[in-house]
């Protein structure tokens, strides 16, 4: 069995006997693990606070055949106070937390879904933009990671150039006249605008955004993720939005 | 697997909190090979713990009537309540000595991911306690881990608009840990150090 480091964010933590959790980590090497991490809820425990979800550790692990051991850890990031102490805030960044957990698997690598969650994390934590849109936006682009990324300008079907209006979630995005089935959704220019914003980053465009189509575009990455993982993601439920 | 009924019962206690496959396996062939008088007293003793015991219909925390024992009380500080997560962190607050008044147990923290959201706790009840205007500070004693602290931070958005001070055990317990393992001094020393929660 080895022994190994890596750095690693704190998807969950789940109350394990009497004084022992079991945590699981999104690493950036080495994909989704889950550990046991012994006696962190005494109180005189060292590494209690640092394995605390939302938290960015630098960690040693040794390996196990089911569920590996922490045996240090170390804060690279302490987003978790930041966090907890905004409500909106909390609720969006555990809605990223359990997509990135549905999204990835274990002990598959994972870098880049590690490093948008690092992203949003850290942009909620210093309340960079409104954080309904950093959910949004790390929710689009997780989504175009693993695979499934929505379209919001050409035609998903057949690439007819854009701007297409219609958008379908069995589809990919938007649809043009042609390719456009019964159940398409008619948003708003503007709201498909803040979407494909919000898939590459551009946070001059997001930032001006207006409260309505927010409210839209969220509703439509909502449905669209919902579409793409089985069970849901069900802290989406709990968000916030202002 | 075992022969029906062995399974249920390695089933049933695989259901416990804390327990897992292998313990409860351990557990099962425990109480397969002990003295039948003692299984007898475990068994009297979950059944009397369901009949008797229930949930104080003010603060939520275990009673043996329709109100608890600190409800009950008349020498209990009406003006201030303490907010807990577990009936557990009411035996843990009671030892330190420094709290008189009296508590509201929520049945846990939000966790979103674990889809515990504000309705799955007790906070209208806490709502409707307050609406009388007898309570001038209401204590939020959470665990200090982050779940804790989120709905620490929810319920003072929530009662800002009240006319009362909502404070916070202060920091010095450590962060990530259980409330009821704080032991009476730490929880006292922070309990008296508090401080207003503002959001
Ligand atoms: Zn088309
Ligand atoms: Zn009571």
């Amino acid at each position: 069995m080895a022994l190994y480091r890596d750095a690693a964010i704190v998807l969950r933590a789940q109350k394990l006997g009497e004084a022992d959790r079991i945590v699981t980590l999104l690493t950036r090497q080495h994909g989704k693990v889950r550990a046991v991490a012994k006696g962190v809820r005494r109180t005189r425990s060292r590494f209690g606070a640092r394995l605390e979800p939302f938290m960015i550790v630098d960690v040693m692990l040794y390996e196990g055949r089911s569920l590996d051991t922490v045996t240090q850890a170390e804060t690279l990031a302490p987003y978790g106070d930041p966090i907890a102490r905004d409500y909106v805030s909390y609720t969006a960044a555990t809605a990223m937390l359990e997509t990135a957990e549905r999204l990835t698997e274990e002990r598959e690598p994972a870098m880049q879904q590690f490093l948008l969650l690092a992203g949003g994390l850290s942009a909620l934590a210093g309340g960079d933009h409104e954080a309904g849109l950093v959910l949004d936006s790390f929710l689009l682009r997780s989504l175009a990671v693993a695979g499934w990324a929505p379209s919001f300008h050409d035609c998903a079907r057949c690439g007819a150039p854009g701007p297409q209006r219609a958008f379908n979630l069995a589809s990919g995005g938007t649809v043009c006249p042609s390719c456009r089935t019964p159940g398409s959704a008619l948003p708003a220019l503007a709201t498909l605008e803040l979407l494909a914003a919000l898939l590459v980053g551009d946070w001059d465009v997001a930032d001006q955004s207006l409260p309505q189509h927010r409210r839209e575009g969220s509703g439509l990455v909502t449905a669209f993720l919902q579409w793409h993982l089985e069970r849901g993601v069900r802290s989406l439920r709990l968000v916030e939005r202002v | 697997m075992y022969e029906g009924v062995v399974q249920d019962l390695i089933d049933e206690l695989g259901r416990l909190p804390g327990v897992g496959p292998k313990s409860a396996q351990r557990i099962a062939f425990h109480l397969l090979q002990a003295d039948s008088l003692d299984v007898t007293r475990l068994v009297s003793a979950l059944v009397e713990v369901k009949e008797k015991v229930r949930f104080c219909i003010v603060c939520g925390n275990v009673a043996e009537a329709e109100q608890c024992r600190i409800c009950s009380d008349p020498r209990r500080d009406l003006t201030y309540i303490c907010v807990v997560e577990e009936p557990k962190d009411v035996v843990a607050v009671e030892r330190t000595r420094e709290f008189r008044g009296r508590y509201h147990v929520l049945g846990g923290a939000i966790s979103p991911i674990e889809g515990v959201g504000p309705d799955d706790l007790r906070i209208k009840e806490l709502l409707t306690r307050l609406a009388d205007g007898a309570v001038t500070e209401v204590i939020v004693a959470t665990d200090p881990n982050l779940e804790g602290e989120a709905t620490a931070t929810y319920l003072a958005r929530l009662l800002r608009p009240l006319d009362l001070k909502v404070t916070r055990l202060a920091s010095g317990l450590p962060v990530g840990g259980d409330l009821e393992y704080a032991d009476e001094v730490t929880l006292g020393r922070a309990f008296e150090g508090r401080r207003v929660l503002d959001v």
